[in-house]
């Protein structure tokens, strides 16, 4: 039973979910507001630094498109229609001033689209730093590490420059610390849900981690340990729902409705790759020594495998996806890609293959962020799930 | 004056294209290759799989490779007719609708006996040279190709030009891979030993074929042009992008290709079109963006009828941008390479793309910009309407924006790109009358 003095899942979603809603980032608007000098770094899917945002002393702001409430008016006329829709929504928020506090925007190696988005951010915005974000693709130390830390550095550099002193090694470190902690309670809410799904419901999950884009960190983590601990404390119904993990969601948000459609149709998340960069790195970053070089080795060495990195080896494709199942006990893998997203949908069909080779089964459909009818999705993931328990009783 | 050739094709309708002569010489040496390729298990010849941008075939022929390049058997798919079915193939064994068709001719081609254009199998590679630049979509082909390969993979991995520059950390992290995963496992596959000396040698030759390459395009800058550097271009551009950078057979080929240009232009006259000598140039345009090879003649007809002539072209820079001093360097073999690779129009920045528009809209007196935006190449289409204001702005020349595909004979509507070429037309005209009439 929860406590009088413990917060209640009600409370914290409600809270994550306000946070959600607000399309005009007042969170963050009023903790710039709250001290003078301070400033915010937006950034866009799947991964950047954010320790380097935090030792500046600024607070990284994720950007992850303006989801099905936004009305993109002008973002349209920047795209064919053949484009995703985050880079038209994103454009939305900046054209329509809700981005007008931001000091900076990190646009990192995803795909085309948002490459090519960093540079259109150069010209609609040329007062705010800009910034393409790469990252390596190959992953030895001495090549694509060094690479990566003089990347590294080069960010280091810059947000030193916006702030006008520059960034200590300590402060690094320090933020380092303060993320571990943060991506320890978001694997652990993780395990949770895969342990007992009923108790933290995928929507309320996608909140909480949501929440961790638009918030400091420090109160970020405090939210995370909070909500942990009131979905432990309360019991709620567990559904005869079948297990599924949840993949190639990792840019392109889907609406809310459709992660808890899911469930309602008898699919229980037990685990996704949705905002990765709350837990890109998939174990503690090094304290000690040089900071940049911990989160160059942590990148090379620890990091989530999604379509956007180069798989160097042919036996590891799609494992990944494998042991996520096995890790989880999921029974099956839905593949839900937002329309014309290149990294997700050229990646299906090889873990596809990956998955019938394992034996386990998979649907795949795609959305937009805008999604409205969420009818055809239920459908297809209730006879998904009946399928699956079918096959189980079989 | 230049020899012209009539050729029966042999696809319907039979009707004489008429070709000059460096076009029929660049499709002999294009066949040759292609025989070269399927001849490959009975010459013992190994094979690299490799991409248009960031082609290092110097380097390939330093360890006795061929060079195959799964673009350019799509496009021939496309110009072949066959591209169609191959895209629905791929479709059909579970590759989305949405994703790039040259990526799915290639798997449906694949799927389907992997014909080359001479009708003969083509080789399994030995191995797949994933030079990853300006595409994000080369990196998920190549592991779709490792799949059903399973042959060696190198990445080569050339960092974006986001902020518009060439950083040394870019060059040395190139460099480096080139030196320890590139260079030894291509001795490995192919057995030979790398001699720098052998590289230095091919880049002395691609420097020649460059020089000659860049005086080709930039003849365009007389009135009239003697070339169209779009649909004339992509036969021009053929040798250098592909098997033959760094031969003496591309420095012969690029010589002979001057030498017809500036025969052409002593005479005065126009590009030679697939229906003979253009008319009077009456339009000068800059075009952004692929071509669509499933409909290409018809495509250019739309131009030619109207006597346009594309003066510049981007695409014709997608697998090495020479206009603006870069040439391959046989004094710095290696860097070369990598700033070659970084170089390639699709790996630069949006700014750094609109800086070229702009730069050959002046240069070339061009009357305006038209983008051919294709469906499923992001890497040049997103971000393109915002290329377009901001080349009219800064040129006050008019621009108009027409929608294909690569490969994909599903999106090619000739009637809607006709109809929006015409008012192109009509909006250029009246901008002229307009300034006329202020003068």
């Amino acid at each position: 039973m929860a406590t009088s003095l413990m917060p209640t899942t009600a409370t914290i979603v409600a809270r994550a979910s306000a946070l959600f809603e607000d399309l005009s980032f007042a969170a963050a608007r009023e903790w710039k507001a709250a001290k003078s000098g301070r400033r915010v770094i937006g950034y866009m899917p799947i991964y950047v630094p954010r320790e380097i945002i935090h030792a500046a002393g600024m607070l990284p702001l994720g950007i992850v498109g303006g989801g099905d409430q936004l009305e993109v008016i002008h973002g349209d006329a920047y795209y064919q229609s053949y484009i995703c829709r985050i880079p038209r929504s994103t454009i939305e928020l900046g054209v329509s001033g809700r981005l007008d506090f931001v000091d900076g925007m990190l646009f990192p190696s995803i795909c085309d689209v948002i490459r090519n988005l960093s540079g259109m951010w150069k010209m609609m915005f040329p007062h705010v730093y800009s910034h393409y974000f790469d990252v390596p693709q190959n992953y030895r130390d001495d090549i694509g590490g060094n690479f990566y830390i003089n990347e590294l550095a080069e960010l280091q550099h810059d947000l030193a420059g916006l702030r006008g002193s520059p960034i200590t090694d300590d402060e690094l470190r320090h933020s380092i610390e303060v993320y571990n902690e943060n991506r320890r309670l978001v694997r652990d809410l993780y395990a949770f849900r895969a342990e007992r799904p009923w108790q933290a419901p995928a929507a309320e999950v996608y909140l909480m981690v949501r929440a961790g884009l638009v918030l400091p960190v420090e109160e970020h983590t405090s939210m995370l340990r909070d909500y942990i601990a009131a979905a432990r404390a309360e019991e709620r119904p567990m559904r005869d729902n079948c297990r599924i993990v949840l993949t190639g969601m990792f840019c392109e948000q889907p609406p809310l409705n459709l992660i808890k459609s899911l469930e309602l149709s008898g699919c229980y998340v037990v685990d996704d790759d949705l905002l990765l960069v709350t837990r890109w790195l998939t174990s503690d970053v090094e304290i000690e020594g040089d900071p940049l070089r911990n989160l160059s080795l942590a990148f090379l060495h620890h990091s989530e495998s999604t379509a956007a990195k180069y798989e160097p080896s042919q036996k590891e494709k799609g494992q990944h996806l494998v042991r996520a199942v096995k890790r989880t006990a999921a029974e099956g893998v839905i593949f839900a890609a937002p329309s014309f997203c290149d990294p997700a949908l050229l990646e299906r069909p090889m873990l596809q293959h990956v998955l019938k080779e394992a034996g386990i089964p998979y649907i795949a459909f795609k959305y937009a962020e805008n999604s409205g009818q969420m009818q055809p999705i239920r459908e297809q993931a209730g006879t998904f799930a009946d399928s699956i328990k079918l096959w189980s009783a079989a | 004056m230049t020899t012209q050739t009539k050729i029966v094709t042999s696809r319907a309708p039979a009707k004489e294209v008429v070709k000059d002569a460096s076009m029929v010489k660049q499709k002999e040496m294009m066949a040759w290759h292609y025989d070269r390729l399927t001849s490959a298990a009975e010459t013992g010849a190994k094979v690299a799989a490799t991409f248009v941008p960031g082609n290092l075939n110097e380097l390939i022929m330093c360890f006795d490779l061929l060079n195959n390049l799964p673009e350019v058997n799509a496009i021939q798919s496309g110009l072949r007719r066959v591209s169609g079915s191959y895209v629905l193939e791929a479709e059909k064994i579970g590759h989305s609708e949405d994703v790039c068709t040259y990526v799915k001719s290639d798997i449906g081609m694949m799927a389907k006996g992997n014909l080359a254009p001479n009708g003969k199998k083509f080789p399994n590679p030995d191995v797949l040279l994933l030079s990853y630049t300006g595409c994000f979509t080369f990196m998920k082909w190549f592991e779709l190709l490792r799949e059903q390969y399973k042959c060696e993979t190198i990445m080569l991995h050339t960092p974006y030009m986001g902020d518009g520059k060439i950083t040394k950390n870019m060059i040395d992290y190139m460099v480096k891979q080139l030196k320890e995963e590139v260079i030894p496992t291509l001795e490995r596959v192919s057995g030979v030993k790398f001699d720098i000396d052998r590289l230095r040698e091919h880049l002395k030759k691609s420097k020649q074929a460059e020089d000659d390459l860049v005086r080709v395009l930039q003849s365009a800058k007389n009135k009239p042009s003697p070339i169209d550097a779009y649909f004339g271009g992509i036969y021009y551009i053929g040798p250098i992008f592909g098997a033959f950078r760094g031969t003496q057979d591309a420095i012969d080929y690029y010589r002979f290709l001057r030498e017809e240009v500036e025969d052409r232009l002593v005479h005065g006259q126009g590009p030679v079109t697939p229906d003979g000598d253009m008319g009077k140039e009456k339009y000068r345009l800059v075009v952004e963006g692929p071509p669509n090879y499933t409909n290409f003649r018809q495509f250019w007809k739309m131009f030619y009828d109207e006597g346009a002539v594309v003066v510049a072209s981007s695409y014709t820079k997608v697998g090495g941008v020479y206009d603006f001093g870069f040439r391959h360097d046989p004094d710095k073999p290696l860097e070369t390479l990598a700033e070659y690779c970084l170089g390639v129009y699709t790996n630069r920045s949006l700014p750094m793309r609109i800086d070229m528009l702009v730069n050959y809209i002046n240069e070339y007196q061009a009357d305006g910009l038209l983008i051919n935006s294709i469906k499923s190449c992001n890497s040049f289409s997103a971000g393109q309407l915002l290329m377009m204001r901001e080349v009219e702005k800064r040129t006050g020349k008019p621009a108009a924006f027409v929608e294909s595909d690569l490969v994909d004979p599903r999106y090619f509507s000739a009637a809607n790109i006709k109809n929006r070429l015409e008012s192109y037309f009509q909006m250029i005209d009246q901008k002229r009358a307009g300034v006329d009439a202020a003068a």
